[in-house]
């Protein structure tokens, strides 16, 4: 079974992380490699990316002749998706153990961050 | 099938040839992990140089002799690196000396020996399934990883797990005894199954070019019945494979859209698929024995369904009983929904709905789809239009499949336009 585990950050999670000292820096980037080194190992990884400041972020739709209309990013989002993972692995008590140990990445703040657990669809059935 | 073109022989070929190749390495080797790598090289080599220059006259002597010269190599080169490496030098397999000089016999068992290896009890399903996949199979990785939709590098990490599984648990190439054997009998049956029903998606759209994990479950279930063609469980499975694979072209709509088995149009069933596997359950049937298995239940079930000409000849009473014979050897929630199911097309919709309330209670099926999508259709017949739009609904946001999904969502909208 495939799901998406989605780290999200607070908005001003991106401003923070930039003044964070290098210790908690480097502490976080290896724990990120670690852990996903781990899911590659366990044979669970069908990838993962981190997401760019959403500073860049642009909202698209098309426009009436069909061009795409661009606006910033939703002044009112209280969250940003920082980055996901997609596993693949034998059920959902697996991608919530994976994805509470995603949340203890190092950082600051005493409280390990929400990770969003979805589901993905798939072509497949269940015999009936 | 003289039609057939030239590469997609040599990959039957060479396929049917894997385990037994396998299976001569390992019984000289001892190392099934390394044996395993040489046999998927020779493969390969053979994949490349056969529709080229030809299939050469003794196939299978050729596979294993290629194996063999990789595995030796492989040898060797260990060798040297524990002779350079001092502290390890007296952990130098005994074995080398005698498998550098020895000949690779082929036996026939050899392909139950692995599989009961790969489909041991001490490797998750999905380990489970990507080795016998490959090591049985004669898969390749990249093959796997495609029918998986994962990519290439995960499911290698999957496989290279999975033989560290292997060594871990101490299994050996080796028969188990009679009273282990059926025990193991049955893992490799469920291994079988679960790959059958990873197959078993709709025909269509994105999955369209998914390498056919239903033929290979097939494939595979044959070679054990050709070993073992007198038990009755290994039948039942491969009566139950081919008696569902049969109705695989009335399964899906144009679209890929799911086709419920009453309204399917059934003149599109696989008759001689639904000949064969009638023919080997009656078999297995009629031979003594304590009583027939989940499989053979399951089987008959399906054939039931797929000898009733029209929806409306279906012989509920005897799905029913079945059903019944079912329950009572296992304790599947999803087998007491679908008991539910054929109580309430024998005694009503409402005596369905009453065996249901019990399973709202069942740990197994919180948050499942199906009981939500079983109590709809059953609402559904009892003309309870509303509360089964609502379930329908419900259902619909639970299931992660994609065609269940459009179905649920579809029999809500059109139940629900109708009201």
């Amino acid at each position: 079974m495939k799901f998406m585990l989605m780290l999200n950050t607070p908005r001003d999670g991106y401003a923070k992380y930039m003044s964070w000292p290098k210790e908690i820096l480097e502490a976080n980037a290896a724990f990120m490699i670690e852990f996903n080194r781990k899911l590659s190992a366990a044979g669970e990884l069908v990838g993962a990316e981190g997401l760019a400041s959403p500073v860049q972020a642009k909202l698209v739709r098309a426009g009436k002749d069909g061009r795409p209309i661009t606006d910033g990013v939703f002044p009112e989002a209280k969250e940003f998706l920082a980055g996901y993972w997609i596993v693949d692995v034998d059920g959902p008590e697996r991608a919530y153990q994976l994805a509470a140990e995603a949340s203890t990445a190092p950082g600051i703040g005493d409280e390990p961050l929400w990770v969003e657990v979805r589901g993905i669809m798939s072509g497949r059935q269940d015999l009936e | 099938m003289t039609s057939t073109p030239p590469d997609l022989r040599v990959e039957l070929l060479l396929r049917d040839f894997a385990p037994q190749v396998l299976g001569a390495l390992v019984r000289r080797f001892r190392d099934f992990a390394a044996s395993e790598d040489a046999v998927q090289e020779a493969l390969a080599a053979a994949a490349a140089q056969w529709p080229r220059d030809g299939i050469p006259d003794q196939p299978r002597g050729w596979l294993v002799q290629v194996a063999q010269r990789r595995m030796i190599d492989h040898v060797r080169s260990e060798v040297a690196r524990r002779g350079r490496e001092a502290a390890f030098a007296e952990e130098t397999p005994l074995a080398v000396a005698a498998a550098l000089a020895g000949e690779s016999e082929i036996d026939p068992d050899d392909t139950l020996l692995l599989l009961f290896m790969c489909c041991h009890p001490a490797l998750s399903p999905a380990s489970a399934i990507a080795l016998t996949l490959r090591a049985v199979g004669g898969l390749t990785t990249a093959e796997i990883a495609k029918a998986f939709l994962v990519p290439p590098s995960t499911m290698a990490q999957r496989i290279s797990r999975a033989k560290q599984g292997i060594k871990a648990s101490g299994v050996r190439f080796q028969m188990p005894d009679a009273r282990e054997r059926a025990q193991r009998l049955s893992s490799v049956l469920h291994v079988l199954y679960l790959v059958f029903n990873e197959g078993y998606t709709t025909s269509a759209g994105p999955d369209l070019h998914r390498t056919d994990l239903s033929n290979e479950a097939i494939r595979l279930t044959r070679a054990v019945h050709r070993l073992l063609p007198g038990d009755g469980e290994v039948a039942g499975l491969l009566a139950l494979m081919l008696l569902t694979d049969a109705r695989r072209a009335a399964r899906t709509g144009p679209g890929g859209e799911l086709i419920p088995l009453d309204e399917q149009d059934r003149t599109r069933w696989d008759a001689q698929a639904i000949t064969e596997g009638v023919g080997l359950l009656s078999a297995a049937l009629r031979r003594p024995q304590r009583g027939p298995g989940e499989y053979q239940l399951q089987a008959a079930i399906a054939a039931v369904h797929d000898e009733a000409p029209r929806a409306e000849d279906t012989d509920w009473p005897q799905i029913l009983a079945l059903y019944g014979m079912l329950l009572r050897l296992s304790d599947n929630p999803m087998v007491a929904l679908n008991h539910a199911i054929a109580t309430a097309m024998v005694h009503g919709p409402q005596a369905g709905l009453e065996l249901l309330t019990p399973l709202d209670d069942d740990e197994r099926l919180r948050g499942h789809h199906r009981l939500d999508a079983v109590r709809a259709h059953l609402l559904e017949r009892a003309g309870n239009r509303q509360a089964a739009v609502a379930l329908y609904r419900a259902a619909a946001e639970k299931t992660t499949s994609i065609p269940e999904r459009n179905y649920l969502e579809m029999r809500a909208a059109r139940l629900g336009a109708a009201t």
